[in-house]
């Protein structure tokens, strides 16, 4: 996957609003991995899906609150639809219905590092002093949450080196 | 940019999805395609229920179920016929036909010779995974001829369906590649596709993660931007696909076909019909 | 409780996810059959391709059974994820005993409902401790140690799939099963005792798999197919057999082009089949028809699931027969066959070839997932023969007519190659020579001769199972046959005799032998599994069924048991 480029920003709105797109577009990601990982009985895997799309989406709160405290009020959320992942969005052809929390958790932490990256690319090139203080401050956010997952991650054991194998055949369905 | 807020957009993605959960597997390239269709509804915002999804069987035929548009999910291979009647009786209705490469180029091959003559405002898009999914793992008319299955044995050892090449040969007026690793691109064109007048194929290289885990990593690495402009002149569109690997992905051709329009005659009165037959 | 219960064990093992159930129930079938018992396996799935929910259901028993029980003895459940989707499935009751992991949780409504017992076995614990090691392994150890199962039997069955390809799997396997056995819960299960040993060799083969051998040993050697469930491992089964005997299978691009390509090997020469299951023999109907005005020999298997339309493609149904039967345009009379269980595939396929082929005229051999896709351990059945023999003309050919009118309708064929032979075959009505004709006299003639092949023919003892006497007789066709045949065997505790006549020749219906069969019964039950009673109504419409016939007929999805006609018996037969 190749490096997101960060846009420049007009304002602090601007950057607020893709702020506030790329947060829903990664707890929505998440909300579809753990549904289909319920659909497939791995219910652990489920769960991690949708506490970091819980996280995903209190952070999206928290943005909001940010914004209405730098009085950037009646914010519009934009986003774009035809444009390349944001740098949160979990990659959906990294699932598998036999992932491991070590896996899953490991693709949350290359959304976080990634996202931590982007805003610090941000913060590097802002011209506007507003932008460059908010993107500081999700870049260390986001950074945060880099160090939280890997805590998350060493409470679990080291994969099996089995661990996608099933002796059982794919089914005909249809 | 799309404007998110209540006030400017009636539809956001989430609300083309339907309630029911999607049974491809985690890791499957149909979930981008469907999470790409709905991004592309949005983009236009089209009404859910002026939208109607045909498709066939097999994986990539389950689509309809999970959108929250009108749908049909009919037999092997006759979603082109399907959506060809619909169109044609609702010309108001935005139609996509949702296939695979088995459903679409195998059995269904026929029907899209013809759907691409006809030229009916359709949005076609074929998620081809190189396999038969459902059925477990025969070759489909785009698996390469040395691909082992229990049902070929040491592959085919046939040549391989071009459908970018059929498309434009049978007259096409919009065609495209897409490749799922990038949800972005595939939403783009399927947006470019729906807004074409005529009838569009979109053709979305789509691994399967059960049956064809050689494809993931392969394609994300071999999938690239055609480095050319569209073209709307099919000789230049024809020489393209003389080099292309299977992997270019963008808008090929986009031509100037008038999409079919019934020819309707004028509005007299069933009674006046009668008129042939009076002696 | 039927004779055969007492004889018989069933069993359950579930589990999702990678919990690797359906090999696990292979496992056991195989182990059990090293042991000496006979079995039945089959299988039911979620929707998911991969990891979804999944039920291996195997009978065992100390002779050969190819019915499903009543009611499942054992159910191991290694998770209860989704499991309420069998519920339909999994008959239990108070004296059934359910075992499942401890981690679990909460067992689904329908196990507490059931009065079964359940115990607890820390299976994925166990499991962990053994490092490589499988829950399935451990559930296995359990299991063979509740039904008495030599572990002996077991290990050599799991060495046998896996052992080749990673002894080291094949090393944490043994622990996980004699640590599952060690912790069995305790409890009383009934005990098998395997038959004394015949000496006879087994047979571990599926209804498909039969299918494709028969017809291998009828002669087939080509096959054009297209993919369908349940019929895709018949082509699978002759795509790598068919080579080994000079043969070739063709995939198509769908199924018009299988039947097609199948006509013209034929015409060719080649005894051809084809595979499919009721949408794919909707759409080779109008062929069909082309391969009966020709006189071109094929044969059909259509693997019946539920319908209509796309319906259940992974569940069981008798209601293709309405279209197998009419199906076709015009008057085109044709034969449509009917195996009785899953062995019987092998020697009904076998028939039907060799009827194709004596008759030249297409054969639909109404199979079902029930028989297809089950599995049955069973004595290797003794091989039969028939004459299959297509009429060809021999030595030196003048004034060939290919259709020529004979006594028995059968007209020698000539192959491509022969000279002197030459003729167009056509679906367009034909003169003696082959040559189009709207003439009354070559349609009529013709319309007569392909009926008389049929009615001139002497179908054999082959056309039915007639097993048994009484007063009230049960009469049906294909898969209902076994669970009909353990019913009849249950009513002899009850006094009640039943004779049994089961048809494997659907069609053309034969009345005068139907007649002599059902001599001094007063009542019958027509059993089947349509929703319409499709085959009731065939028999009204073509046969004279004693005053008092009923119709027992429901639809799939699920399974005929024994005990459901068990009750229509006891209502019926004391009357």
């Amino acid at each position: 996957m190749s490096e997101i480029k960060p846009p420049v920003f007009a304002d602090a709105a601007e950057f607020f609003a893709e702020a506030l797109a790329i947060e829903l577009e990664a707890s929505e990601r998440y909300e579809l991995l753990a549904d289909q990982m319920e659909v497939h009985n791995n219910r652990a895997i489920a769960a991690i899906f949708r506490k970091m799309s819980a996280i995903e989406a209190e952070h999206h709160k928290e943005i909001a609150r940010l914004a209405a405290a730098a009085k950037l009020d009646g914010l519009r959320a934009k986003f774009s639809w035809t444009g390349a992942d944001g740098p949160e969005a979990t990659d959906l052809s990294e699932a598998h219905y036999l992932m491991t929390p070590r896996q899953a958790l490991g693709l949350a932490r290359h959304n976080e590092e990634r996202a931590a990256a982007y805003f610090e690319a941000i913060a590097a090139e802002a011209t506007d002093p507003t932008v460059r203080a908010f993107a500081a401050t999700m870049a260390s956010d986001e950074r945060r949450h880099v160090v939280w997952v890997d805590q998350w991650i060493a409470k679990y054991e080291a994969d099996d080196p089995n661990w996608d194998e099933d002796p059982d055949p794919a089914v005909i369905t249809e | 940019m799309n404007d998110l807020s209540p006030a400017a957009v009636a539809f956001k993605p989430a609300d083309y999805r339907s309630a029911v959960k999607p049974v491809w597997c985690p890791g499957c390239g149909d979930h981008s395609v469907l999470l790409a269709t709905q991004r592309a509804l949005a983009e236009l915002q089209l009404p859910p229920e002026q939208v109607a999804v045909v498709s066939g069987i097999g994986c990539s035929s389950r689509l309809p179920a999970y959108l929250n548009t009108y749908g049909f999910h009919g037999v092997h291979g006759r979603a082109l016929p399907v959506a060809t009647g619909l169109k044609t009786a609702r010309p108001d209705l935005t139609v996509l036909v949702a296939s695979g490469d088995g459903d679409g180029f195998s059995i269904g091959g026929n029907h899209f010779l013809h759907a691409c003559r006809r030229n009916v405002d359709l949005t076609y898009i074929v998620m081809d995974n190189r396999i038969y999914g459902m059925t477990k793992g025969q070759p489909s008319p785009t698996t390469e001829p040395d691909f082992d299955t229990a049902i070929s044995p040491g592959g085919t050892g046939l040549s391989p369906f071009h459908p970018l090449v059929v498309a434009l040969a049978s007259g096409a007026n919009f065609i495209a590649r897409a490749f799922t690793g990038d949800v972005g691109g595939c939403t783009k064109m399927i947006v470019e596709a729906i807004k074409t007048p005529g009838f569009s194929f979109v053709h979305i290289l789509s691994p399967c993660v059960t049956f064809r885990d050689d494809q993931q990593k392969a394609w994300k690495k071999l999938a690239r931007g055609a480095m050319v402009e569209e073209t709307d002149d099919p000789e230049r569109a024809a020489r393209r696909l003389m080099t292309d690997d299977g992997f270019n992905v963008g808008v090929l051709y986009r031509g100037k076909r008038e999409p079919y329009r019934p020819r309707l005659t004028g509005g007299d009165p069933v009674e006046a019909l009668e008129a042939e037959f009076a002696q | 409780m039927t004779p055969s219960a007492n004889r018989s064990l069933s069993i359950a093992l579930t589990g999702s996810g990678g919990a690797g159930v359906m090999t696990a129930g292979q496992t056991l079938l195989d182990a059990a059959a090293k042991a000496g018992f006979f079995g039945l396996m089959t299988r039911s799935t979620g929707p998911q391709i991969r990891g979804g929910e999944a039920a291996a259901l195997i009978r065992l028993a100390d002779h050969p059974v190819q019915s499903p029980g009543d009611r499942f003895d054992i159910l191991l459940a290694i998770d209860f994820e989704n499991l309420q989707r069998f519920a339909a499935e999994l008959p239990l009751d108070a004296d059934s005993l359910i075992v499942a992991d401890e981690a679990a949780g909460e067992p689904p409504e329908f196990l507490v409902k059931s009065g079964a017992q359940i115990a607890r076995l820390p299976i994925a614990k166990l499991a962990k401790s053994i490092p490589g090691a499988r829950a399935s392994m451990i559930a296995l150890g359990a299991l063979a140690a509740l039904i008495g199962l030599p572990e002996s039997a077991l290990i050599e069955a799991v060495a046998a799939s896996i052992g080749r390809k990673k002894p080291e799997a094949l090393e944490a396997s043994e622990k996980a099963i004699r640590l599952g056995a060690e912790r069995a819960p305790q409890a009383s299960v009934p005990r098998l005792n395997p038959p004394l040993g015949s000496g006879a060799a087994r047979w571990s083969i599926t209804g498909n798999e039969a299918t494709g051998y028969g017809a291998i040993r009828g002669g087939v050697r080509f096959v054009g197919g297209y993919p369908i469930t349940p019929a895709t491992e018949i082509l699978e089964y002759m795509a790598s057999a068919l080579p080994q005997c000079g043969g070739v299978l063709l995939q198509a691009e769908d199924e018009l082009a299988s039947i097609n390509m199948v006509i013209g090997a034929s015409y060719g020469g080649s005894p051809s089949l084809t595979a499919t299951a009721g949408p794919g023999l909707s759409l080779m109907i109008e062929s069909l028809g082309l391969a009966v005005a020709a006189e071109v020999p094929l044969v059909v298997v259509d693997v019946m699931r539920s319908g209509p339309s796309t319906g259940i493609a992974t569940k069981s149904e008798q209601s293709d027969l309405n279209i197998a039967v009419y199906g076709l345009h015009g008057d085109a009379p044709h034969v449509v066959t009917a195996p009785l269980s899953v062995l019987d595939c092998l020697k009904t396929a076998q028939w039907s070839t060799h009827l194709a082929e004596s008759l030249q005229t297409p054969v639909i051999m109404l199979s079902d997932q029930s028989l297809g896709q089950a599995r049955i351990v069973v004595d290797r059945p003794d091989a039969v023969e028939f004459p299959t023999r297509r009429l060809v003309p021999a030595g030196p050919i003048e004034g060939y007519q290919r259709y020529a009118s004979t006594e028995n309708g059968v007209s020698p064929m000539a192959l491509p190659g022969q000279e002197g032979g030459q003729y167009t075959a056509d679906g367009l009505t034909h003169n003696a020579k082959g040559v189009p004709s709207s003439q009354a006299q070559d349609h009529i003639g013709q319309l007569d001769k392909r009926q008389r092949k049929l009615d001139a023919f002497d179908f054999g003892d082959y056309w039915a199972d007639v097993e048994g006497e009484g007063e009230l007789a049960i009469l049906t066709w294909g898969s209902s046959s076994e669970p009909a045949r353990e019913a009849i065997e249950a009513a002899t505790a009850f006094g009640i005799k039943v004779k049994r006549v089961a048809l494997r020749l659907v069609s053309p219906p034969q009345p005068e032998r139907l007649a002599a069969a059902l001599e001094g019964v007063k009542r019958v039950l027509v059993l089947e599994q349509s929703h319409s009673g499709q085959f009731w109504r065939y028999l009204r419409a073509f046969y004279d069924l004693p005053a008092g016939a009923q119709s027992i007929a429901r639809p799939g999805p699920l399974p005929i048991r024994p005990a459901e006609i068990l009750e229509q018996i006891r209502k019926w037969g004391t009357a």
